[in-house]
């Protein structure tokens, strides 16, 4: 710990601020509950998120049923929990493929800069332009709806700004004594970028992950509400949305519980990595609220 | 600048191409031709209509074709709807979508400019903060949650406003606020920022020091520069505004484009995605071009780069 005082202080001082910031930690606790109840939902409910029950049907919340039941008489409090298990997986694994692909991508084009950086820059910024959300959208409709197509195919679209970002820090780390002192040592060129370059990244990292996740979690959601997406009877916020606008008239609370859990995943997230950037990025420290 | 903007265009070709020979082939090579779902053709008949439109022949000659075809603006037939075909499709659903657009890109830039503008002049007050918690709120609240939630208050509930359709002028409120909140949420809060980073700027104190009113200093002055991130912002705000089309048309079942798009996915009519989308690419692409030459033109600094 002693060793490093310069590292841990860095850490600590970023921990620090971001305590002060009470909607960040509100929505980091409120995610931490929500992550946590959504994992361990086999153990918080005694239904299963299929089980049906025609004879109930449609009722309001009870003791029973916490969050009533839907027209087929399956526990909302348990398909709100399952969904959230959906919802947050397609985030996790969407966000690790967008990491993927954007963290080397973004680093290896600041790293070679020149003609090598102009044309990899190039191509993110011409598929910045293409319509994505469409083809992915033809992509769930041409190959069936695949939850392992969907996080590959959300991730893949998420990597671009990330992998913007990310070469714009490397460029000017690039410069710094200690890359050119791993250089005359003779470090080889991918041990600079992955050992040297990247751990030096590693707060913007992390704080655009947190702000890719909700973007990630929106596109799954769209999906699902369009039908598009996770398909019934497998659970997920956006299809409970689905199923509760289509009924809201006769019974409202199928569509008011989903509409706060996810909004409310929404506020946790923004605030968190908002609270994050200010707390991490060098570039946000100074001069913002 | 004439140099960049015709870089600009000439970008959209590959860009284009892209975007339909991806699209061409992914719903060319898909398990299941468009007619196999329907039971009630024999196999003759799935063979004469494969022959009628041209499925039968190797698929770079049909893509071939296709690009011949589109070059001359015709998008083909509908497979769903035989005596319409997509140009028809596209003529009668699109002025729909535009208007849509268009009153949710207003809403949006009308409030998000006047919340930003409000919240910067007075930074971590009262001022600032309700105007950025609503606009917190909207960023959370996406379409497919909002749209519902009004629909249950507002339509259901108070009965101002009919549930869903597109007829009377009152049918326009609740799908464009829809729509539009979540862009309206983004712009306040780039305004905000920018209007933030320029005040302090040493031609406001300038302005101000000449005597100018204060609506002069922040429209006039302060405005028109802090205005660069939110013009960027909107080629994105398009392409958003446009998908987000397909959840809000088909919330308040509104005959546009973006409803005709989400249908023909689930019928499998592929010609008609195909054409719609190759018609949203091209809306998409040549806004975001629009928006670039604008940007150029707002800032020099950026025609120079690259």
């Amino acid at each position: 710990m002693s060793s490093n005082p310069q590292k841990n202080s860095l850490w600590a001082d970023s921990w620090k601020q971001l305590r002060k910031n009470h909607a960040a930690i509100a929505g980091l606790v409120i995610l931490t509950i929500l992550i946590t109840a959504s994992i361990i939902a086999p153990w918080l409910t005694p239904y299963s998120f299929e089980e049906q029950n025609l004879a109930l049907g449609a009722s309001s919340p009870s003791l029973d049923h916490w969050l009533g039941t839907d027209t087929l008489g399956r526990d909302l409090f348990t398909r709100l929990l399952y969904g959230g298990r959906t919802s947050f997986m397609v985030a996790f694994c969407a966000t690790m493929v967008a990491l993927l692909i954007g963290v080397p991508y973004g680093a290896i084009s600041g790293y070679a800069g020149g003609k090598v950086d102009s044309i990899m820059m190039r191509i993110v910024d011409i598929l910045y332009t293409m319509p994505f959300t469409i083809l992915v959208i033809i992509l769930m409709v041409v190959f069936g709806r695949n939850i392992l197509l969907m996080f590959g195919a959300i991730g893949a679209i998420s990597w671009l700004v990330m992998a913007r970002i990310i070469r714009g820090q490397v460029l000017a780390l690039r410069q710094q004594a200690f890359v050119e002192s791993a250089i005359a040592i003779g470090a080889s060129r991918p041990r600079i970028i992955f050992k040297h370059i990247i751990p030096n990244v590693l707060g913007i990292i992390i704080v655009y992950t947190t702000l890719t996740i909700p973007h990630v979690m929106l596109m799954e959601t769209f999906l699902s509400f369009l039908g598009l997406g996770i398909q019934p009877p497998m659970s997920s916020w956006g299809l409970l949305i689905k199923d509760g606008a289509s009924v809201m008239e006769t019974y409202p609370w199928l569509l008011i519980s989903p509409a706060i859990a996810f909004s409310l995943t929404l506020f946790s997230m923004n605030f968190l990595g908002d609270g994050l950037r200010d707390a991490l990025d060098p570039r946000f420290s100074k001069g913002r609220s | 600048m004439i140099k960049f903007i015709l870089r600009r265009l000439l970008e959209l070709i590959p860009v284009l191409l892209i975007s339909i020979t991806i699209v061409f082939f992914m719903v060319r090579l898909a398990p299941g031709g468009p007619f196999t779902a329907e039971k009630s053709f024999t196999a003759e008949a799935i063979e004469r209509l494969n022959e009628h439109y041209g499925l039968d022949k190797p698929i770079m000659v049909q893509y071939g074709t296709y690009l011949l075809n589109l070059l001359k603006g015709d998008l083909g037939p509908s497979f769903q709807y035989p005596s319409r075909s997509v140009n028809d499709i596209i003529k009668e659903t699109f002025p729909v979508s535009l208007e849509l657009g268009v009153l949710a890109m207003l809403f949006a830039l009308f409030i998000g400019l006047m919340a930003g503008i409000t919240a910067s002049l007075k930074p971590n007050t009262l001022q600032d903060h309700v105007p950025m918690g609503l606009a917190m709120t909207g960023i959370c609240m996406p379409s497919f949650v909002l749209g519902p939630l009004l629909i249950l208050v507002f339509g259901l509930g108070l009965g101002w406003f009919n549930a869903s359709g597109w007829e009377i002028p009152s049918d326009r409120v609740l799908p464009v606020i829809t729509l539009g909140a979540a862009y309206a949420a983004y712009i306040s809060r780039l305004t905000r920022g920018s209007m933030l980073e320029v005040l302090p700027s040493d031609y406001i104190r300038t302005a101000r020091a000449k005597g100018l009113s204060e609506t002069n200093v922040i429209f006039k002055h302060t405005l028109k520069n802090a205005l660069l991130p939110v013009v960027s912002y909107l080629g994105p705000a398009t392409a958003g505004i446009l998908t987000g089309s397909f959840v809000v048309e088909t919330i308040f079942n509104i005959p546009g484009m973006g409803r005709m798009f989400v249908l023909a996915a689930f019928n499998r009519d592929y010609t008609l995605i195909l054409g719609l989308v190759v018609f949203f690419s091209l809306l998409v692409v040549v806004f975001n071009a629009v928006v670039d030459i604008l940007l150029g033109m707002l800032n020099p600094k950026l025609r120079m780069d690259s």
